[in-house]
């Protein structure tokens, strides 16, 4: 059992007023908020030990190094990877994605397919579309049902000898479904092909085991795990980061330098170039521990409790539509009134002290499916309340009267 | 009645209103008055970009004033630019492009409104001021 209100006073935005409303924050699927030890960590950071790392003799340099080191580890074990030097350090999902779609521009020819699904986000689209256009690849989709599941027998059909990549979702940002990754990182790897799974909306609410999975890249962002922004996470099988070439060039991730030839740095190093965000890279760390010590088991439980509660709660809503109604399902709620734009209740409900994101939310591909120009999107983190559920409700409720 | 005068009597209207509710319930009750545009102006080069739902305005020259019309897909944003159009439309293009912004301040409606929407409106604006340009640049 979660003490609700101890895990709430970790959190000191929580007990701001928005609009001179108490704030209830249902925008956890954009970022999650930070409780008071990520945030004395990064004060603490460059209070006491900020220098650069990997490079100086002095003792400041080691003590940054030694924590930006830990961190990794405990981010390896978080997600139980075999080695350390496979948890690369990026600026975040996108980042992440965007260095194996361009690792995988010196691996691909003409004719050869990349599997997409039609839940993407647009960071999981774009950079693979880049590839395909500078490849002659093939950029194929895996459908999805009006449940917002993706269809089993469709991506099926879909594999080949052709597809060298999959890259699919953990969790869907717009919808919430939980994608059976896992079966279909298998199928993938019968026909040779790599698996990347994002997973910046399935990291939030569960404790990915890269192993068990067998992904072949697992991706994801540390805002959104209580963490602070540009900071993220690119793990990769020690086979396949030693296969693509670097993505970018400059310090730390060159081994000897001449005019004439470059030699990399060995893993993870290989991927790190420049000066990383080293407070950011520390401090990911501290946040992935509060995590743990909330515990994920605890996590799943309460917001699966909370997702129950708010999809009865809103379902009185009379001409009140939930897009995503997958079996598995995460705690997100997309949903739209009949006949009202999901900008107008968005804006009136801010006005009440509510947050929630309104519009595509960066997925566009679902909207066009479903034939909507975007939803309101309510995503709950572990330290919501039913109450705010509540609060809530009432609040759509008054603007739906505003509005019809 | 001149561009500051429609202006100063939004102001007053808007001055009457205690708090964000009744200003709001006021905006959707104006976005209702909007001067529609006609369907077939619905064109992607009517679309105004910056704003999270639609926007589209139609601007024609009758005599030697511009006149608007405009619709949006949300009912909040089909308020905004119903003042917009009640302040702008039926007015000379060189005074379109002359005349200030700083009531929407005043009514309270840039701090009133999401920063996206915020941008929007800046977007509607500026789109109202192009029509006017093109006008007054044909016109010479």
């Amino acid at each position: 059992m979660l003490d609700i209100q101890k895990i709430r006073a970790d959190f000191p935005i929580l007990s701001q007023k928005v609009n001179g409303k108490p704030l209830v924050y249902f925008d956890n699927g954009a970022t999650s908020q930070k409780p008071q030890v990520v945030i004395d960590a990064i004060a603490r950071y460059y209070q006491e030990i900020n220098a650069n790392i990997h490079r100086g003799v002095h003792t400041l340099s080691q003590l940054a190094t030694d924590a930006y080191e830990a961190s990794r580890h405990t981010i390896q074990h978080h997600i139980n990877a075999k080695n350390a030097y496979e948890v690369i350090f990026t600026s975040g999902t996108t980042h992440g994605i965007n260095a194996v779609a361009n690792g995988f521009a010196a691996l691909l020819k003409a004719g050869d397919e990349v599997l997409v699904s039609a839940l993407e986000h647009h960071s999981n689209i774009v950079p693979w579309q880049m590839l395909c256009e500078r490849t002659g690849a093939v950029l194929k989709v895996i459908p999805m049902n009006d449940k917002g599941e993706l269809i089993q027998a469709e991506y099926d059909k879909l594999l080949s000898p052709k597809t060298k990549i999959v890259t699919v979702n953990h969790i869907s940002n717009a919808l919430g479904t939980i994608n059976p990754v896992k079966e279909m990182i298998a199928k993938a790897h019968q026909v040779g092909a790599a698996v990347l799974i994002d997973g910046a909306q399935a990291t939030p609410h569960l404790k990915p085991d890269v192993q068990d999975l067998d992904c072949d890249f697992y991706v994801f962002s540390g805002h959104k795990i209580c963490g602070p922004t540009g900071i993220g996470i690119l793990y990769g099988k020690e086979t396949w980061l030693r296969k693509l070439p670097p993505y970018q060039g400059g310090g730390e991730m060159i081994a000897t330098v001449t005019f004439e030839k470059t030699t990399y740095a060995d893993l993870p190093h290989k991927f790190e170039a420049g000066t990383p965000n080293i407070a950011g890279g520390i401090v990911l760390g501290t946040a992935v521990d509060y995590l743990n010590e909330v515990g994920f088991d605890n996590i799943a439980k309460y917001e699966h409790e909370l997702l129950e509660y708010a999809t009865q709660k809103l379902l009185e809503i009379e001409g009140l539509q939930i897009f995503g109604t997958a079996e598995a399902k995460t705690s997100v709620i997309s949903f739209n009134i009949n006949g009202i734009h999901p900008y107008d209740i968005g804006t009136i409900i801010d006005k009440l002290g509510i947050a929630v994101r309104t519009g595509h939310h960066c997925a566009q591909p679902i909207m066009d499916y479903f034939n909507i120009p975007g939803t309101i999107r309510a995503s709950f983190a572990f330290y919501n309340t039913k109450e705010e559920i509540d609060v809530m409700v009432e609040a759509i409720k008054k603007a739906k009267m505003m509005l019809s | 009645m001149t561009i500051r005068e429609i202006q100063d009597e939004i102001v007053d209207e808007f001055s009457m209103f205690d708090d964000w509710m009744q200003r709001y319930e006021y905006i959707i009750e104006l976005g209702k008055s909007l001067p529609l545009i006609d369907e077939h102006y619905k064109t992607e080069d009517n679309i105004i970009k910056g704003c999270q739902s639609k926007v589209w305005v139609h601007a024609e020259q009758q005599g030697d004033k511009v006149v608007f019309t405009a619709d949006s897909d949300a009912i909040l944003t089909k308020g905004i630019i119903a003042i917009l159009i009640r302040v702008f439309s039926n007015q000379k293009a060189s005074d379109i492009l002359d005349a200030n912004t700083d009531f929407i301040d005043e009514i309270g409606l840039k701090e009133h409104l999401s920063p996206t929407r915020a941008n929007g409106l800046v977007s509607m604006i500026k789109k109202l001021k192009m029509y006017a340009l093109a006008f007054k640049a044909k016109s010479e």
